[in-house]
């Protein structure tokens, strides 16, 4: 596969991963705790990388892991301690990043991480990191840690599929009916943090977050259905990859930047053009009925 | 055999007590309109009876056994405004949900899940609206669903949480009628309920409730100007033509 | 490490450090309003959004004049405000998403202009990328007497509205019986976290300084159950982290100013959070035995 194709291909396994793991945070209104978690991961790393004394896969899953989920637990226990929500999210998350940079700039000289890495990441350095074993080449190892967080996180959704929805629905009804409503909270906040970590290399925190929220939004303004809402997330995702990386290289500006603000296209059409929820729509329905 | 029988139940939110002392039994077929003033904890109750809220103390049983081992028995209908009307789903769908501690994990509902969960939709007068997506429905429409949903729980105890407030004249006929062949089948129902003047025509039992049960019994002994006094304080004045048929009684 | 000593010694330290101080101050005690009408978030939005203006002005006049390129982060953030406000008016798109939509979308068209930049302007962008992260050290006189005069600026402002803002943001329906404008008033909170947001971006950066918006009010709710007082000292905790952060990223090399004030904002959090004499963890549990 050439090189481009390499690239795309990492851009569009973001979309995917984030864009059906995003939607469920869209509709539970947790949009910011996505948000919270994505700039969050980067601690996870910078910590896995002061134990493991390497930036390799599997430590970082787990370090991002780890400080996802405390990310998700210090907001809640902020929050029912009295905290409105939307600032405990702020201080844990702008706390904890602030963190991971500070520790960054001590150790940025070892590793090929630093800040601005962190905020843009390096898709386009994607193709050179190849997975090797025994000589033989595998292709990246963004794209392999991408597509296994993609496969656990479709299905861990497809086992909870019914719990999940009902959770997301009436969270009181599904506790009533024994539905173990904290586990699926931060069963999701799990996947969250795992489809950060995967993409955070390559694109980003800021095209993480864009990804995780921005398209299951603008599916949430194009379809009633759930089902069809996981699935279309998923597609404005890749799109989203798709058109940013063609913007990008026409461009030639940041890659992620531009994924991100093709995202924000796609969202702006369905805002206004939607055929159920367009605002352009309604508007022109209303002046048939006057 | 009572249905539920609550002990020392009790609910402090920021340490100021909300319930304290709750303890009352509700004997099975009844019809239980759960009244008072604002803030008396109705819906409170009715949420630290089903284990939503924490409770400081308490213990709760049904049919004799505790609460915890008989969950299958229980149907709840929430109030309204505590969901998100638009979810994306439609309303067959959300009556589904009502069956999903009776579908397996993994498994998708089968024909006999759907086919019943039409049944009930088409026994509150929504058959028409399967398909419609929940936040197109209107208010009485929505509270119908919810009602479907909890009628597919096929439960034994029934907990309705102000399931009259702001609902048209078809939501509340579908209400009553739900409630009468509810009674007619032998279960149990438990309803939060704020219209005075409709306590005597829809329940068989009241329990009068401000932070405390002030009384609980037949509505006929129960529901009297003397005891809504003691629940209410004095603001009842308005109430006494409502009433009056009850002193009658008495 | 001499041109830092230098810095150390010389007169700029001092403008520094009253700088980040009076900064910190100013977004301490506007911090307090923001928290309490619930647009902490909002105000992320805000500051992530001031990075596309900052760059478009860039682009227009090829210039690094800051106070344009501060207007352009001006009038990108109250774009970005008033997007939110408009998208969760006219769609069913709830509060959050509408403020991540926004901090991602519009941060990630500041990081496209930020690279279009770097790829076609002919040398001397070298500084925008310190409106990511803030870098004290790269601050002129000029920069840090606007931060020092503006910051100033914004705190008689807001001690002068005080009254004003207290009783808008406490009960909007009764100040309007009483013949306030309301609107008015939430119009000028509006500027004048614009306003932090602007003067602040060169010192702390655009990603991190809602944090300084944030975390000294919400330390000072830990101490105290009255708005003057937890004004107050939002704006002393906010002073002391500035002025902290700002010294410990000159003194210490590549510590980045921005994190380090929040940082410190995040101690002095962590220790009201323990300490607190109203609502602390430690004086919980001393009740509790």
């Amino acid at each position: 596969m050439t090189y481009t194709l390499w690239i795309i291909l990492t851009g569009c396994l973001v979309g995917l991963t984030c864009g059906v793991t995003g939607s469920l945070l869209v509709l539970r209104k947790m949009s910011m705790l996505a948000d919270a978690i994505s700039h969050t991961v980067l601690l996870g790393i910078v910590g896995a990388f002061f134990v493991s004394h390497s930036l390799n896969g599997l430590p970082m899953l787990i370090g991002a892991g780890i400080v996802g989920i405390l990310t998700a637990f210090f907001v809640e226990s902020l929050h029912s301690s009295g905290v409105q929500s939307d600032a405990a999210i702020g201080v844990v998350f702008t706390s904890l990043f602030a963190l991971g940079v500070v520790l960054i700039s001590f150790i940025g000289d070892q590793v090929h991480l630093d800040t601005k890495h962190a905020l843009m990441g390096e898709i386009a350095f994607v193709p050179w990191d190849i997975l090797e074993i025994n000589g033989v080449s595998y292709g990246p190892i963004a794209v392999w840690m991408l597509g296994i967080v993609f496969i656990i996180s479709i299905i861990l959704i497809w086992i909870f599929y019914k719990q999940i929805k009902i959770s997301t629905f009436d969270p009181q009804f599904a506790k009533l009916i024994g539905v173990p409503v904290v586990f699926i909270h931060y069963l999701l906040m799990t996947m969250v943090s795992l489809s950060t970590v995967a993409a955070f290399d390559s694109v980003g925190a800021i095209l993480v977050v864009a990804m995780l929220i921005v398209p299951g939004a603008t599916a949430y303004l194009l379809t009633d259905r759930f089902f069809i809402l996981l699935c279309l997330s998923g597609v404005i995702g890749i799109l989203s990859a798709i058109v940013g990386y063609t913007l990008a290289v026409y461009w030639n500006v940041s890659i992620a930047g531009a994924m991100a603000c093709a995202a924000g296209i796609f969202f702006l059409f369905a805002f206004l053009f939607s055929p159920s929820n367009g605002l352009v729509v309604r508007k022109i329905k209303n002046l048939r009925y006057s | 055999m009572d249905a539920l029988s609550v002990k020392n139940l009790a609910v402090t939110y920021d340490k100021q007590p909300v319930l304290e002392n709750v303890s009352f039994s509700v004997p099975e077929g009844s019809l239980t309109g759960i009244i008072g003033p604002n803030g008396a904890g109705k819906s409170t109750l009715i949420k630290s009876i089903l284990q939503l809220l924490p409770t400081l103390s308490g213990n709760v049983e049904v049919f004799n056994q505790p609460y915890k081992n008989q969950k299958k028995l229980i149907g709840y209908v929430p109030q309204r405004s505590e969901v998100d009307w638009e979810f994306p789903t439609n309303a067959l769908d959300v009556v589904l949900m009502g069956r999903y501690s009776h579908i397996g994990w993994f498994k998708q509902a089968s024909k006999k899940e759907v086919e019943w969960a039409k049944t009930c939709l088409d026994k509150v007068g929504m058959a028409a609206f399967a398909k419609r997506q929940i936040s197109q429905l209107s208010g009485g429409q929505q509270q119908r669903v919810f009602l479907a949903r909890a009628l597919a729980q096929d439960a034994k105890v029934y907990f309705m949480d102000e399931p009259f407030s702001g609902v048209d004249a078809a939501t509340e006929n579908a209400i009553i009628k739900l409630m009468k062949q509810w009674k007619a089948e032998g279960k149990t129902v438990l309803v939060v309920h704020h219209d005075l003047q409709t306590v005597e025509d829809y329940f068989d039992h009241v329990l009068l409730l401000n932070k405390t049960p002030i009384e609980y019994g037949e509505t006929q002994v129960v529901f009297t100007l003397n005891n809504l006094e003691k629940a209410y304080g004095g603001k009842i004045a308005f109430l006494q033509k409502g009433t009056a048929s009850s002193q009658g009684v008495k | 490490m001499d041109f830092i000593f230098d810095l150390f010694s010389g007169a700029n330290i001092r403008w520094v450090l009253f700088g980040s101080l009076l900064l910190g101050c100013a977004s301490g005690i506007i911090g307090s309003f923001v928290l309490l009408k619930k647009q902490s978030l909002i105000s992320d939005a805000m500051a992530h959004a001031a990075l596309p203006g900052v760059c478009i002005v860039y682009i227009i006049f090829e210039i690094k004049s800051v106070p344009m390129l501060l207007i352009g982060a001006t009038i990108t953030s109250l774009i970005a405000t008033q997007s939110i406000q408009t998208i969760i008016k006219h769609s069913k798109i709830k509060s959050d998403a509408a403020i991540g939509i926004i901090i991602s979308v519009f941060f990630g068209f500041g990081i496209v202009l930020l690279t279009f930049i770097q790829q076609n302007s002919s040398g001397n962008q070298a500084g925008l990328d310190s409106f990511i992260f803030g870098q004290a050290a790269s601050l002129v006189r000029s920069d840090i007497q606007l931060i020092t005069v503006g910051s100033l600026l914004l705190v008689i402002l807001t001690t002068l509205f005080f009254k004003e803002f207290k009783i808008s943001i406490f009960d909007p329906l009764f100040a309007k019986g009483i013949g306030l404008p309301v609107t008015f008033f939430n119009g000028v909170l509006l500027a004048l976290v614009v306003g932090v947001v602007v003067i602040g971006i060169q010192m702390v950066g655009v990603v991190l300084i809602a944090a300084l918006l944030i975390t000294p009010p919400l330390a000072a709710r830990y101490w105290t159950e009255r708005l003057g007082m937890m004004a107050i000292l939002a704006g002393v905790f906010g002073a002391i982290s500035g002025a902290s952060g700002a010294v410990l990223s000159t003194m210490i090399a590549n510590l980045p100013t921005g994190p380090m004030m929040v940082l410190s904002a995040s101690l002095i959090f962590l220790l009201s959070l323990l300490f607190g004499s109203k609502k602390g963890i430690a004086l919980k549990a001393v009740r509790h035995l």
